[in-house]
């Protein structure tokens, strides 16, 4: 049985069934229990499991950071949820010094940590340089964490679920923009295992090696040019920043020789970087023209809608790059009328505030 | 004598292993060159883990700093897999991946020591929220030097502790130095760390943490009223480190505090101050302790012997961490 739901709406369902299944799992998180429930993320769970397990917590991320640590020590599988990402680096002490070294620092004899962490990522309408940071790839660099960020509501559900019962602390991060997303979800105990990337297209021509909402932007560029000039591109939505799917990965570009990343983060060390570099030294002899990354310009998000125009990319964008590397002239506005609404919300039902 | 004479006997026995462990790593440091990893010595600090130790049940859960070795021996940590530890090798207590600033022994409730200052408190108190979470009488107590009371994190995990009422201990030695700070460049003159936390609502008791009997009696009482479900307890105990913040020497010499102050301290010696005290209440006489005292180093000397047979960790072998290393 499946229900169509929205990621939000997905989200809660898998947190529900985490708790349903397992009475050691819970939920914290500034405004967890708060009437807007987290865009909608954790609505009605402190009324279904009670207050003991999920509950609202003081400003103090560093210290609940550990304290998810110290009682995820105890066989407790707690559940941290930060409305921006931005507001966790608070908490890099306890993430990286603790979380992500435990296992390895007292050589297996410390247990592990099964925490999972909710960062969601803003973008657009005003968010500006302290709501909209996506630092997927200072965490993917940290070994002993694992990163995971899904794109379709399904993926949501499966991939949180399994992240909760992942024995390792867990980064799992969401785009606002992607709460709004619609599809039939699986009911019950539905887990995707991590580190799996998912083919949402396939096609010879070139492969688009994406993540979390660039990975919608991306669809719409490679449908139009399926449509308009008969051009076929492997789409791979990573899900799982760390661990990678290199072999999903390594696989296309070898059929298909021509390499396009897009990040949601910022374009120098970027996880786009990482993946381009993997690949030429695997499978160099593959590429029939130069690897591109498309990530954002290496500066402060701006907040003026004027501003974020150029700063972020859209699908006219991704479709001018696969035009480019395949050496295709294409007209790509009916491709930026697509959107047909302001750049800086990601559809009508966003109306802001944040 | 205000501790029974088991007790007493207890006490004065967990303080002369530490003693003598610390002393032993001391002098073999520099000789044998075979401890190689950073050593934060406990000596002239006995007194704490020694009480902290006899006055927690082995369920209880213990976290603990960078100078961890009296907190792990005072709470019945392997005294053999913690020198193999300080040695890098396989049957150390985190396997020869640690060292001594990572200390464990799950077996007796020492769920680790971390060298992050302050790293290990919202830990502590974590695990105090699953005993909570868990319904069980455990107490989580969360070793803390005077410097951790001015890192943010202190106050993030005070604040929760007291909200939501967790079973927790904080046991603040507060020896007078960070590295080579004084406490009074690193914190107002005449505000007590203690009567700070009380007034963060969290009941809090100072004394003498050279004196085992008085530092037990006070642990003993906070253990019993936090298993009832009284809240968490912060307990600040005033003492000294004879030796140098990190490494086996004196450090006297180099200007940041001076000769006089230590030897002030050292005529408070903990060990000697409580043999003294059981001597002149009978509990003990001059060749009992010293039958002790052999005992112990024979102890602690076999550990080394032993760390020094067993064999180094092989780096590739890291069949446990597969998933985590990539």
């Amino acid at each position: 049985m499946s229900h169509s739901m929205t990621f939000s709406q997905a989200i809660n369902d898998a947190l529900s069934t985490a708790m349903h299944i397992d009475k050691n799992v819970i939920c914290y998180g500034l405004g967890t229990p708060d009437p807007k429930g987290i865009f909608g993320t954790s609505l009605g769970l402190q009324e279904k499991f009670g207050p003991e397990r999920v509950f609202d917590m003081p400003c103090s991320e560093n210290g609940m950071t550990g304290i998810a640590i110290g009682a995820s020590l105890n066989g407790i599988r707690p559940v941290m949820t930060h409305q921006r990402l931005d507001f966790f680096l608070l908490a890099m002490d306890q993430l990286i010094n603790n979380a992500a070294n435990w296992k390895y620092m007292f050589g297996g004899n410390g247990g592990s940590v099964p925490i999972t962490i909710r960062l969601i990522i803003g973008r657009g309408w005003g968010q500006g340089p302290t709501h909209s940071q996506s630092l997927h790839s200072w965490f993917a660099h940290v070994p002993g964490l694992k990163v995971v960020s899904p794109t379709t509501a399904k993926d949501a559900k499966g991939l949180l679920l399994s992240s909760i019962f992942d024995d390792d602390p867990v980064l799992f991060l969401e785009h606002r923009w992607l709460h709004n997303h619609t599809e039939e979800v699986p009911e019950g105990d539905f887990r995707l295992p991590l580190g799996k990337a998912s083919l949402l297209r396939e096609g010879s021509d070139l492969s688009v090696v994406s993540m979390s909402y660039m990975t919608v932007e991306a669809i719409h560029a490679i449908d139009y040019l399926h449509k308009e000039c008969n051009v076929n591109c492997d789409l791979i939505d990573l899900r799982s920043i760390n661990p990678i799917d290199w072999k999903t990965i390594v696989d296309s570009v070898r059929k298909t020789g021509r390499l396009l990343v897009l990040d949601t983060g910022w374009e120098t060390l970027s996880v786009a970087g990482e993946i381009i570099a993997r690949c030429a030294t695997e499978c160099f002899d593959s590429f029939k023209c130069p690897p591109v990354r498309m990530a954002l310009q290496d500066c402060p998000t701006p907040t003026s809608c004027a501003l974020t125009k150029n700063y972020y990319k859209e699908a006219a964008d991704v479709g001018q790059a696969i035009a480019k590397m395949l050496n295709i002239e294409i007209s790509l506005e009916p491709l930026k009328q697509l959107r047909g609404i302001n750049h800086d919300v990601p559809g009508d039902w966003f109306k802001g505030p944040f | 004598m205000t501790v029974d004479k088991k007790t007493a006997l207890e006490l004065y026995s967990k303080m002369l292993l530490i003693r003598f462990c610390e002393e032993s790593i001391a002098a073999r440091y520099h000789s044998e060159k075979k401890m190689r990893c950073p050593t934060h010595l406990s000596t002239g600090q006995e007194a704490v883990p020694a009480a902290a130790g006899q006055a927690l049940r082995s369920d209880d859960f213990v976290v603990s700093t960078h100078r961890s070795h009296g907190h792990y021996l005072g709470k019945g940590g392997d005294l053999n897999r913690m020198i193999a530890e300080i040695h890098g090798k396989k049957s150390g207590c985190s396997r020869g991946w640690g060292g001594s600033m990572h200390l464990i022994d799950r077996s007796v409730g020492f769920v680790g020591s971390t060298a992050i200052v302050a790293g290990t408190i919202p830990v502590g108190v974590g695990l105090g929220l699953s005993i909570k979470l868990k319904k069980t009488d455990q107490v989580s107590c969360v070793f803390l030097g005077d410097a951790a009371t001015e890192e943010g994190v202190f106050y993030e995990s005070v604040n929760f502790a007291v909200v939501k009422q967790l079973p927790v201990l904080f046991i603040c030695e507060n020896n007078l130095y960070s590295v080579y700070s004084h406490l009074k460049v690193r914190q107002p003159e005449g505000r007590s760390i203690a009567s700070m936390v009380q007034g963060m609502g969290c009941s809090a008791v100072s004394g003498n943490g050279n004196d085992v009997a008085e530092s037990y009696e006070k642990i003993s009482t906070a253990v019993a009223s936090i298993r009832n479900g009284n809240g968490p307890v912060f307990l600040e105990f005033a003492t000294y480190r004879w030796r140098e913040h990190c490494g086996p020497d004196f450090d006297n010499h180099i200007g940041y505090r001076s000769e006089e102050e230590f030897k002030e301290w050292k005529k408070k010696d903990p060990v000697e101050a409580f043999e003294n005290k059981l001597l002149l209440d009978n509990v003990i006489d001059k060749s009992m302790i010293d039958e002790l005292k052999s005992m112990t180093q024979a102890l602690v000397d076999n550990a080394f012997e032993l760390a020094d047979r067993d064999e180094f960790p092989d780096f590739y072998d890291n069949s446990v961490f597969k998933e985590v290393i990539r």
